[in-house]
């Protein structure tokens, strides 16, 4: 008895040293997933929002996941103020109770005067999340390799016609989509065909044909490193750490826009954050036509609103058009596929299981 | 001496007549005795206090929380928690009443209207869908319209709502679900399951995961514990041989992977063995192989093994050396001045008396290899995935924290079998670590 | 180098034939070893730390090779036989009985090797057992074992396979005093019995002179004198084997008159005394140094009976029982020690008292000078 009373009071004793260290009211801590993304919303967002409101604002990196938020939420000490999440995870987080709620309609109007919520491209608004940017996940080659590169998903599961290493990511979201596609299904039936048994056995079929060739990634910094490595020949990768290589780097590679799986990032703030007033301000800030916008100038990721397509310009430095870079670009959507969140949120742990063993097999 | 001998003689008659033994001041000896010790009792006590206070809020709390977690979880009584008392009663024969049909709906309907932690219905909806794929998109959609439902038939509406409520293993898995305690972790982490009529059956092959892959994890760290263990003994031999001076200076190289950063070492045997690495550019400039025959070092297995025994090296290595730093010369001098060749003197004499620094080099890198993930993720490819690495994900990314402490669990258990062996096989007692 | 070690029978069981070891190629820590040890000899190498003894024990059990020279082994060079073919039991400082090892597993270790049946080896360990008074301990391990039963254990392993040459490396050196005395007799008990030849290094002279046969001293790489433990004694040849075995009285001088094996000596400390001449000393006006055991030294010598007087005064006494240790100043050496014996009629003797002391001149050495 008295040795748990002990244990208690020593508990809180340290928590309440702890929370003597959190940032005061006038800080705000954003979370996202470092590297070149957060350097484009640092310059899009926070030096405007810091210019503007004078908070302060703690950028700290994460890997995604809601491990940390439901870490946070439960212990009851929130120290993210707001977080930039996939949309699968901003679904379940917000499920589970893990989010604050954000009514759609108090966001700002598009720069042309259209009310946010038919501003937004549907299916960007949830009830806890907004999205910011359209991302991608799309295959590359090095052009410098392989001047006659390939053109289609289908090309990327010929080893016979591109002989060489493929990069995949080790998870079965995206692969299997690609391997549906990449095996003549329609961009638009993939998740039908996922949906039936029998689509994921020829998901996998199709998969094992390149099993040997698999070299795996499981950051998003390894795709552009392993190509220019040479250790694959063609990997997938997210389409905005391709474009950094080329256009920051000057990489000699190449992107494949066919059978693209896109994505959302999303904010949302954990229920219970400190700052959460200056989280939504913040929030709706950083979503404003003129904002989102502006990160395409740092990074080939397409805004969310529809009035910021008009506004993309060129890369910050360089004399490249972004408009054609953007998964969302209409030449870059003849045959793509957005990721079906519910489909996964339904079968990713069954899924995962299979394609674990799959793997290890 | 005689005075003593006296006095023993006394004391000793004193114990046979029956009488307690007194000490000068008229106390009896043996209170005397554990009045004097007991101070030296408590403060041995104290001074073990903070080590013990960490051990149990370090160690044997998680633990324990972890083999709680493994076999409980509330989720279906927190969320539900009128339903969960009610399904109880159904004998699973066909479909549950329309009494019970009418406390799952309206259960439903404030379940999905709290947003408290733990207690919404996406909670049980990623609860029941460990169990059922499927499920957790027929929770969060029948539960925006359960608020909808006012009035019974509870059943009729539910099936409106969605036909596949029209389904006994649902329900048969709601009463499972909604129960506290449950072995549905271990069953999941055994590869197994229940089946439609609620029998625990092996999982499709496709779908067996973990057992192959906690019999490869054990393999591999068998492997990589005997590669150890014949790269280090010559190694320790030769350290524990060499003049100080000498030794000192190669202690540092083998302890220098101590000093990096795990991720740094990995990058670097990337960087060394990847197919445009170092070494087979050596290799192809050397002429050894042709620049299209470069040879496959990493993300297979053997990456993870160059990489897994490389780390591990040092662990091996010091208890063999602090071993046979004390074993002296002459043992095997003397072995050879009895006719014994050097072979023989070295298998006989010297080997045995290293046995304690091998059992405990072994048993440690055993268990810490099999432990082991962000290595073998990193360099093993389709052979980097270990039974540590599925722990890691559950807790990590699926935020399945049950399946991953039942994960948890069962490797403990095996590492506590292995220990079990080693005690029969060389005996605890005889393990010297350092 | 010496003229002592003169008898080089051809018979000599082992033989070291001008032999030369360095470790660093810069010092010599053997220079020049010859050395004939017949069979059945118990022979000790005697000599502080660093005087090369030891380093001669290893090459003849083969642990480390002569740098230069032939070691013979009944008669054949056994420089490139490997320790294990040389059949040398071998005795080791801190007895090195396998610690993983029974007792009787310690004393089988080497029949093993040598392949005999389970029988034999069975009845040969028992029987070494039995010799050292250990029958009842051959199922305890090693550390069960108090430090003298250790060592009778490890001089049963090195007979145990019935060598023809045992060699003992300070094996006595780890036990208290009195354990030390007895196993010293045991030792020379089962050399006796199994005319053995036993080659043992000490660095303690009291041990070297009950055991051995003979004494080889050792200092500074090279054999100072080889001989029996009395002539050692009686008869040391100079002044270091004087001053390393037993006690010893040292008086400087000069020589300043030879007649025949006598000389006169000029003490620096005053007065003139006779001395018996040794080998190296030869011509009038050389230093010497004067070797004088203090037993030899009578106080109060009637006229006649000594050839040499001098006064002394009595600096301390020391009751010993058996007899009294006097401490003098005699010719300017105030530790001048006499050993005066307990016996009736002797005068009371008081500090500070000028007394006569005398010896004769053939107790009295005149050996090569040593530094004052």
């Amino acid at each position: 008895m008295k040795l748990t009373k002990l244990l208690a009071s020593t508990a809180i004793g340290a928590a309440i040293a702890f929370g003597a260290t959190v940032a005061s009211a006038k800080d705000l801590t954003v979370v996202s997933w470092g590297g070149a993304y957060t350097k484009s919303q640092v310059e899009a967002y926070h030096k405007p929002y810091i210019a503007k409101t004078g908070v302060n604002i703690k950028s700290e990196d994460y890997n995604g996941g809601i491990a940390e938020i439901k870490a946070q939420v439960e212990a009851g000490n929130v120290t993210w103020d707001i977080v930039d999440v996939e949309l699968s995870d901003a679904i379940r987080a917000c499920d589970e109770g893990l989010l604050e709620t954000i009514d759609a309609s108090a966001l700002p109007a598009g720069a042309d005067g259209t009310p946010a919520k038919e501003d937004f491209i549907a299916g960007t608004l949830y009830d806890c999340a907004v999205a910011n940017i359209v991302w991608t996940t799309i295959f590359a080659y090095d052009k410098s390799k392989m001047p006659n590169g390939p053109k289609t998903m289908a090309d990327f599961f010929d080893t016979a016609k591109f002989p060489g290493k493929r990069g995949l990511r080790k998870n079965p979201k995206v692969n299997l989509e690609f391997a549906l596609i990449a095996d003549g299904v329609a961009a638009k039936d993939v998740y039908g065909v996922l949906a039936t048994p029998e689509g994921v056995d020829r998901a996998f079929k199709k998969l094992d044909t390149i099993k040997g060739d698999v070299v795996w990634w499981e950051a998003g910094a390894q795709p552009p490193q392993m190509l220019a490595d040479g250790e694959v020949a063609m990997t997938t990768a997210y389409n905005g750490r391709i474009f950094n290589a080329v256009a920051g780097e000057g990489k000699p590679f190449e992107i494949v826009w066919d059978g693209h799986v896109w994505d959302l990032d999303l904010w949302v703030i954990p229920k219970g954050a400190k700052n959460k007033d200056t989280a939504l301000d913040f929030l709706k800030f950083s979503t404003a036509t003129e904002q989102l916008a502006k990160q395409a100038s740092y990074i080939s990721y397409g805004p969310a609103r529809k009035s910021s397509a008009p506004l993309v310009g060129k890369y910050h430095n360089k004399d490249i058009d972004m408009g054609p870079q953007m998964p969302t670009d209409p030449a870059n959507l003849t045959n793509a596929v957005q990721n079906n969140f519910e489909f996964w949120a339904d079968n990713a742990d069954q899924l995962t299981e299979r394609f674990n063993a799959w793997v290890a097999k | 001496m005689s005075d003593a001998a006296i006095g023993m003689n006394q004391s000793a008659n004193n114990g046979t007549s029956g009488e307690p033994l007194i000490a000068a001041d008229g106390i009896p000896l043996k209170q005397k005795l554990a009045k004097t010790t007991r101070r030296m009792k408590v403060q041995a006590f104290l001074l073990t206090v903070p080590l013990v206070l960490f051990l149990i809020v370090a160690f044997v709390l998680p633990i324990g929380q972890m083999l709680y977690r493994s076999v409980h979880n509330d989720t279906g009584s927190k969320v539900m928690p009128n339903f969960a008392v009610s399904i109880q009663e159904w004998d699973g024969q066909g479909l549950p009443s329309e009494e019970i049909f009418e406390v799952f709906v309206k259960d439903m309907a404030s379940a999905k209207k709290n947003r408290e932690v733990g207690k919404t219905i996406g909670n049980l909806a990623t609860r029941v869908n460990y169990e059922i794929p499927g499920a957790r998109s027929l929770f969060t959609k029948s539960a925006r319209k359960a608020g909808k439902v006012t009035e019974g038939p509870y059943k009729e509406a539910l099936f409106a709502i969605d036909n596949r409520w029209d389904n006994p293993h649902i329900w048969l898995t709601l009463q499972r679900v909604t129960k506290d305690f449950t072995a549905a972790f271990y069953l999941a982490a055994t590869d197994r399951k229940y089946d439609e009529k609620g029998n625990m059956v092996r999982a499709d092959e496709l779908y067996q995961i973990y057992i192959p892959i906690l019999w490869k994890t054990i393999w591999l760290s068998a492997l990589i514990t005997a590669l150890c263990f014949i790269i280090a003994y010559p190694v320790a031999y030769l350290l524990s041989t060499l003049p100080l001076r000498t030794s000192n200076l190669l202690m540092i190289l083998v302890l220098l992977p101590f000093w990096t950063s795990l991720l740094v070492r990995t990058s670097a045997w990337i960087a060394m063995l990847q197919t445009e690495g170092i070494i087979n550019n050596v290799f192809v400039y050397l002429g050894f192989i042709g620049n299209e025959n470069r040879i496959q070092m990493i993300y297979n297995m053997t990456g993870t093994v160059i990489a897994m025994v490389h780390i591990l090296l040092p662990f091996m290595i010091l208890p063999l050396y602090s071993v046979m730093k004390t074993i002296p010369p002459t043992y095997m001098r003397a072995a050879r001045s009895m006719g014994a060749s050097g072979t023989y003197s070295f298998v006989k004499v010297y080997f045995p008396q290293t046995v304690p620094g091998i059992a405990a080099g072994t048993l440690l890198v055993f268990i810490l290899a099999i432990g082991y993930y962000i290595t073998p993720a990193l360099v093993g490819g389709n052979d980097g995935l270990l039974i540590s690495n599925l722990i890691a994900d559950h807790i990590k990314k699926t935020l399945n924290w049950s399946l991953g402490a039942a994960l948890g669990t069962i490797l403990l258990v095996v590492v506590l079998i292995f220990y079990w062996l080693y005690n029969k096989l060389v005996g605890v007692d005889n393990l010297k670590f350092g | 180098m010496n003229t002592a070690g003169n008898q080089r029978a051809e018979e000599a069981f082992v033989r070291f034939d001008k032999v030369q070891k360095s470790y660093d190629g810069e010092i010599l820590v053997v220079k020049d070893l010859n050395l004939d040890i017949p069979k059945g000899e118990f022979l000790t190498m005697l000599g502080p730390s660093g005087s090369g003894k030891t380093t001669s024990l290893m090459m003849l059990a083969g642990f480390e090779p002569a740098t230069h020279g032939d070691i013979y082994l009944g008669g054949e060079s056994i420089n490139n036989v490997p320790p294990n073919k040389r059949g040398i039991g071998m005795v080791f400082q801190n007895y090195a009985l396998f610690p993983h090892m029974t007792v009787a597993e310690n004393l089988a270790f080497p029949l093993k090797v040598r392949k005999m049946g389970a029988a034999e080896i069975e009845t040969k360990v028992q029987r070494a057992l039995d010799m050292v008074e250990l029958g009842a301990m051959g199922g305890r391990r090693p550390a069960q074992l108090s430090g003298g039963q250790q060592q009778r254990v490890a001089v049963a392993r090195a007979l145990v396979f019935d060598p023809s040459l045992i060699l003992m490396d300070e094996p006595l050196g780890a036990l208290d005093k009195q354990l030390r005395e007895q196993m010293q007799y045991e030792i020379k008990h089962i050399h006796e019995n199994l005319g053995v030849t036993v080659v043992y290094v000490t660095h303690d002279q009291s041990e070297a002179l009950t055991m051995s046969d003979r004494i080889a001293v050792f200092n500074d790489g090279v054999i100072q004198q080889l001989s029996t433990p009395d002539d050692l004694y009686e008869r040391p040849q100079n002044s270091f084997v004087a001053q390393f075995i037993g006690e010893n009285n040292r008086l400087h001088g000069k020589v300043s008159g030879v007649s025949g094996d006598e000389c006169k000596v000029e003490l620096d400390g005053g007065g003139e005394v006779v001395a018996k001449t040794v080998n190296n000393i030869a011509s009038v006006g050389e230093r010497t140094t004067l070797s004088l055991r203090p037993e030899r030294v009578e106080i109060e010598p009637e006229k006649g009976q000594t050839d040499n007087t001098v006064t002394g005064e009595i600096k301390e006494l020391i009751y010993l029982g058996d007899h009294i240790r006097t401490r003098m100043e005699v010719a300017g050496n105030d530790e001048f020690i006499v050993k005066v014996p307990n016996s009736a009629g002797n005068k009371p003797l008081a500090e500070g008292a000028q007394v006569k002391v005398g010896w004769k001149a053939e107790d009295c050495r005149a050996l090569d000078p040593m530094a004052v």
